[in-house]
């Protein structure tokens, strides 16, 4: 079965609807069907690994959103799921996150390092 | 070694975030990976001779092994023609495309 | 001849990654290739029945004259040539209620996703901005 790497860069964009980012909650599936898969968070997705991340409180007229996105608790996820989850240096650098920031456990990569992670896999979900 | 095909459909001008394609064409090559850049869509945009700053221009600096490759039928949608291309860029089209997808020993990377 | 599974995500007529899916796939049958196309979020959409062409009051065109394509009718065609499998993933689907697809799309999961990939020579993943 071939090693996955599944690449997020896209954030934000319909997670309030789907309370989820599609391809977090699809990385997330697919590793609980036993896939080998690891996660790459790059470009603005890189700060779906910053704890404290607040959605909640929406209203629509009378409707009330009462389940948010929990982005940060669904990389804490995948990370105690065993999915190795990455996080591009650079971008964290370029938008002001700080490492004390983000979640434990994901692993800080510099640009530099893609290549060898990208080889290091066999196939890659560039989404 | 591993082969890898770099499809890039977005352009620098929408997209700030586009060197990164070009940054990794060129690291996987230094790596002694064999690589294709196939410029697709608004991708396309970065193939005239003419452009500022040109990425191509660069990675063809940084790493000339790497084949850069130009949809015919996005170059032809934007009115961009053959003699107008930045060196190095060859036109291609999808039927060739696809014979590079289909290799199972080739990474394929959509941008 | 080979197997390639792509995954698409993008809705109809917002971007031109469906017209760039849709000529990989017909360049990939017309090469005796098959095609296993796995539609995610809104690219449940594509298929969707009901679709339907316009005149064209700018160009003061009939529909007759405009000829104005759908994503569901480019499905229809690729379906048509039998070398393409097209799943919709069933949960985007209920959640934008676009059930009503055309003959030929079946529903699915992510976990088709996975086995298609498996067993094909390449996957392309497409996704959107």
């Amino acid at each position: 079965m071939a090693k996955i790497l599944s690449v997020v860069e896209r954030a934000y964009h319909g997670t309030i609807e789907e309370q989820d980012d599609t391809i977090l909650w699809l990385s997330h599936m697919i590793k609980n069907a036993g896939t080998d898969i690891s996660v790459l968070l790059r470009g603005n997705a890189v700060n779906y690994g910053v704890m404290g991340q607040d959605a909640s409180g929406l209203t629509f007229g009378e409707v009330q959103m009462d389940v948010p996105p929990t982005l940060d608790t669904d990389v804490l996820n995948l990370i105690a799921a065993d999915v190795p989850t990455y996080v591009v240096s650079e971008d964290l650098d370029d938008r002001g996150i700080q490492r004390n920031e983000i979640a434990d456990g994901l692993k800080v990569i510099s640009r530099s390092e893609l290549a060898d992670l990208f080889d290091s896999h066999d196939s890659i979900w560039h989404w | 070694m591993a082969r890898y095909l770099l499809i890039e459909s977005r352009d620098p001008f929408e997209f700030a975030d586009t060197t990164y394609m070009y940054e990794l064409a060129g690291d996987l090559c230094a790596k002694g990976n064999n690589v294709t850049l196939f410029l697709i869509q608004n991708g396309v945009f970065c193939a005239r001779r003419n452009v500022k700053d040109n990425p191509v221009a660069a990675l063809r600096g940084n790493a000339p092994d790497v084949q850069v490759q130009a949809d015919d039928f996005s170059l032809r949608e934007r009115g961009i023609s053959a003699g107008t291309l930045a060196e190095g860029i060859t036109v291609s089209n999808v039927d060739e495309l696809v014979d590079q997808l289909v290799e199972s020993d080739t990474k394929i990377v959509w941008h | 001849m080979a197997t390639l599974t792509i995954a698409l995500m993008d809705s109809p007529y917002e971007s031109g990654t469906t017209t760039t899916a849709m000529r990989i796939a017909d360049a990939a049958v017309r090469k005796g290739h098959n095609v296993n196309v796995f539609a995610y979020e809104g690219a449940v959409s594509l298929t969707m029945r009901d679709q339907a062409p316009h005149p064209n009051p700018v160009k003061g065109t009939t529909v007759e004259e405009q000829d104005h394509p759908t994503t569901a009718n480019f499905v229809a065609g690729l379906l048509a040539t039998g070398k393409v499998d097209w799943i919709n993933c069933g949960m985007c689907v209920d959640e934008r209620g676009a059930g009503n697809w055309i003959d030929g799309a079946r529903r699915g999961a992510p976990g088709d996703l996975v086995a298609w990939s498996n067993e094909s020579d390449n996957t392309l993943i497409m996704g959107t901005r």
